[in-house]
């Protein structure tokens, strides 16, 4: 987390107040925004400082700095980046404001999709949606003659080939760093093998013969795997792409556009997308659907959050997509679907279709209680089900602790 | 003797300084390790909409959400628990049911056990490590010619300045995939090394980067310590025929002893608290400290949620370790020192 702090504090980037031409009015009010600091982001804010008074501070510690920060009155900043994952204490303390009057006002070019309704009332726009979806070398699988793998288990049997082949040592790469990384894909896996994360009591479900089944899709992966994929996040695996180490794996889409950049990567072109794979037959793509969008404080006065709106629809205009067409899965018109997000577009389209990441208080504490706990099973420590059993318990400790379990 | 109110009146700031940045947070972790502070939840049925890539998913489910007041803050209630968190700290249910089975190895698979054996090993091991390697470049220094005397401290001294997280980054890149040293040893033995794959490794590598890392601070008290040695002592120890372990054994160390204890208990202190490298080295699926542990705690997840009770108690819990890892030194120097009063 620090290294993520430290990597990040070159890139804050305090945007100045010159005007240009692009921008299609002159803002007056200071406006500020807390995002994270991901491609996408970068366009976003980049097209609102053209309208003036604008600063956006670029930061992946967002969520820890976001709910404190909403919290003071008035609120630190205008705006904040969110996803369905780091909107959830915003609203639980209620510092984000509905929008539904600003929508009416501002939002003729938004579509209805775009609308995050929450209790009937609009609380955020989204602008894209993000997934892990199978990223592979399109080169390496036509040589060996392998097919484009659609599940778990055709992945693994194109890793065996590949190292088999000698092409790679390790063909696979994962975002197994453990803490939230490693618990996500656990999150991908679990729901994909069928399994449901909470009983109606809000006890977990993750005790179960799904619990079980992902845990062992997971670790059936690591024989394929660099031996050190307990630190790699998703950043490492993007590199390890783009030095054409690995040959597969399943990456968040949002770093797609990283595999063309020819600053960086030696496998221009070579990296193609597909959806998802699945975990069972006929079973959903094992991953979540994510979305990213825009909120607005609640404690600013309203004049504020009309002018900080007003320059938010600015920033996620047609022309904005037009100039970043491939940094993003964009939700907003004008976005022409290109070769990059053939891989999110199956996957969100798939029938049956993934769920969505929960916005919930208990997925926050089964998210770290997983984190913690699964990486004893895959340094061979613990057990399957012992894992799942110290997972449950380390849930319930915490949901007691929050309040959420009696 | 200085009068009591000179006296008072040098030292009353940094007791005030003391008090408010040391004692008064101490006492109110103290206090939030018995208390559990979460917020009144409900549970409402709420319509929630997310895109799809074409059109909208909407859910309705029962969710459960912390209350809003009058005031729009979250409502919370604060409970006494009594040990409750040292008990979901410690888990000794767990530790007997362990050792009752006879897999006492089974322990070690609690985060607070797991991470208490890390720490006591790493600041046990590395105290004399420490304290070695700082006695060996004083002792080198001070036979070093007049000349190369300076550039060799400043040397010496390097690795005491650079920032630990910094540092300890540092050895991660060099070492980590095709880092530098990785890609170098990998040429060497031929074979293919993976440093961050195996918890042993790591915990090497800790070990090289803290005795790295803090043995000029041991080396430039040893050294200003040599400084004092009483040449006459020396000089008649040469005489009677004592070779160089002698004087070391008999002369040198003894002298320097008081200092040796001082950094004993600087260095018992710091390395309890051992967190930079679990971050640096990104270990936590291998090995964490048990500041890392409250760090953990108190680490908001996603939705907000932070375990604050239970980092206060892990918080209160590691300093009582530093209390006891301090008592046999700290003896020590206060039986020296009602010695010397006499």
């Amino acid at each position: 987390m620090m290294l993520k702090k430290l990597a990040l504090a070159g890139v804050i980037s305090l945007m100045g107040t010159s005007a240009f031409a692009a921008c299609s009015y002159q803002n007056e009010t200071e406006v500020k925004m807390l995002s994270a600091g991901f491609e996408a982001w970068k366009a976003v804010t980049d097209a609102m400082a053209e309208c003036g008074n604008f600063q956006a501070e670029l930061d992946q510690e967002f969520r820890t700095k976001q709910p404190a920060a909403f919290e003071a009155s008035p609120s630190l900043y205008h705006l904040g980046g969110v996803s369905n994952g780091t909107i959830t204490p915003l609203l639980n303390a209620g510092t984000i404001r509905p929008l539904d009057d600003l929508v009416a006002k501002y939002g003729q070019n938004l579509t209805p999709n775009q609308l995050i309704r929450i209790d009937g009332k609009v609380m955020a726009v989204a602008m894209m949606v993000n997934t892990q979806h199978l990223m592979y070398r399109s080169d390496i699988l036509a040589d060996l003659g392998i097919e484009t793998p659609t599940s778990w288990s055709e992945i693994y049997l194109a890793a065996a080939k590949i190292k088999e082949a000698g092409v790679m040592d390790y063909p696979l790469g994962a975002t197994m760093k453990s803490g939230w990384n490693l618990a996500q894909e656990f999150v991908n896996m679990y729901p994909g093998h069928g399994g449901t994360f909470f009983n109606d009591d809000n006890t977990t479900a993750v005790n179960s013969d799904a619990g079980l089944k992902a845990l062992g899709t997971l670790k059936a992966g690591l024989p394929f795997m660099d031996p050190e994929v307990l630190v790699s996040d998703s950043t490492y695996v993007q590199q390890q792409f783009q030095q054409g180490k690995i040959a597969m794996a399943n990456l968040w889409a949002s770093r797609a556009g990283a595999m063309n950049d020819e600053a960086e990567s030696q496998v221009v072109g070579k990296v193609a997308m597909a959806a998802a794979p699945t975990a069972m037959v006929g079973g959903a793509p094992a991953t979540t659907l994510w979305w990213d969008g825009i909120v607005v404080a609640a404690n600013i006065t309203d004049a504020e959050a009309d002018a900080a709106f007003r320059l938010a629809m600015e920033g996620i205009d047609t022309d904005m997509v037009t100039a970043n067409n491939d940094a993003a899965i964009w939700l907003v018109n004008g976005f022409v679907p290109g070769p990059l997000s053939q891989g999110a577009i199956a996957t969100a389209t798939a029938n049956p279709a993934p769920p969505a990441y929960p916005s919930t208080t208990q997925m926050g504490l089964l998210h770290t209680a997983l984190g913690n706990e699964i990486p004893a099973y895959l340094t061979g420590e613990r057990d399957a089900a012992a894992t799942l059993v110290a997972i449950e318990e380390a849930y319930t400790t915490a949901a007691k602790e929050a309040g959420v379990l009696q | 003797m200085m009068k009591f109110k000179t006296f008072f009146a040098f030292v009353a700031p940094s007791v005030f300084m003391m008090v408010l940045f040391i004692a008064l947070p101490l006492v109110s972790v103290f206090i939030q390790s018995f208390q559990i502070t979460q917020p009144v939840m409900q549970q409402m049925e709420v319509e929630t909409c997310t895109p799809g890539f074409i059109t909208q998913t909407c859910v309705t489910e029962i969710k459960t959400i912390p209350t809003i007041g009058e005031d729009g803050k979250v409502i919370t209630t604060t409970e006494w628990v009594g040990f409750e968190s040292y008990r979901n700290v410690l888990q000794m249910d767990k530790v007997w049911e362990a050792v009752a089975s006879g897999n006492v190895k089974d322990i070690l698979q609690i985060d607070f056990w797991k991470a208490l054996r890390f720490t006591l090993m790493f600041t046990l091991l590395t105290l004399p490590l420490v304290i070695g390697v700082g006695l060996l470049i004083a002792l080198t220094v001070n036979n070093a010619a007049k000349a190369v005397r300076g550039p060799v401290i400043f040397i010496s001294l390097l690795p005491f300045i650079i920032t630990p997280v910094i540092g300890s980054l540092s050895i991660y890149w060099l070492f980590v995939g095709d880092g530098i040293l990785t890609a170098m040893m990998e040429r060497w033995t031929g074979t293919n090394i993976s440093m961050f794959a195996q918890a042993w490794t790591i915990e090497l590598l800790m070990y090289f980067y803290r005795v790295w890392h803090v043995a000029p601070f041991a080396f430039i008290i040893f050294y200003a310590g040599l400084q004092t040695v009483n040449m006459d002592t020396l000089e008649s120890a040469v005489i009677d025929g004592a070779s160089r372990w002698e004087r070391l054994r008999h002369v040198i160390i003894p002298h320097l002893m008081p200092l040796i204890v001082f950094i004993a208990l600087i260095h018992l202190m710091d390395c309890y608290r051992v967190f930079e490298e679990i971050i640096g080295f990104r270990s936590q699926a291998h090995v964490i400290s048990l500041q890392w542990l409250t760090f953990d705690f108190l680490t908001p997840d996603d939705a907000g949620n932070r375990a604050i009770a239970r980092a206060s108690a892990s918080a209160m819990l590691t300093m009582i370790g530093i209390v006891f890892l301090l008592i046999l030194p700290l003896r020590r120097t206060w039986r020296d020192h009602k010695g010397s009063a006499h």
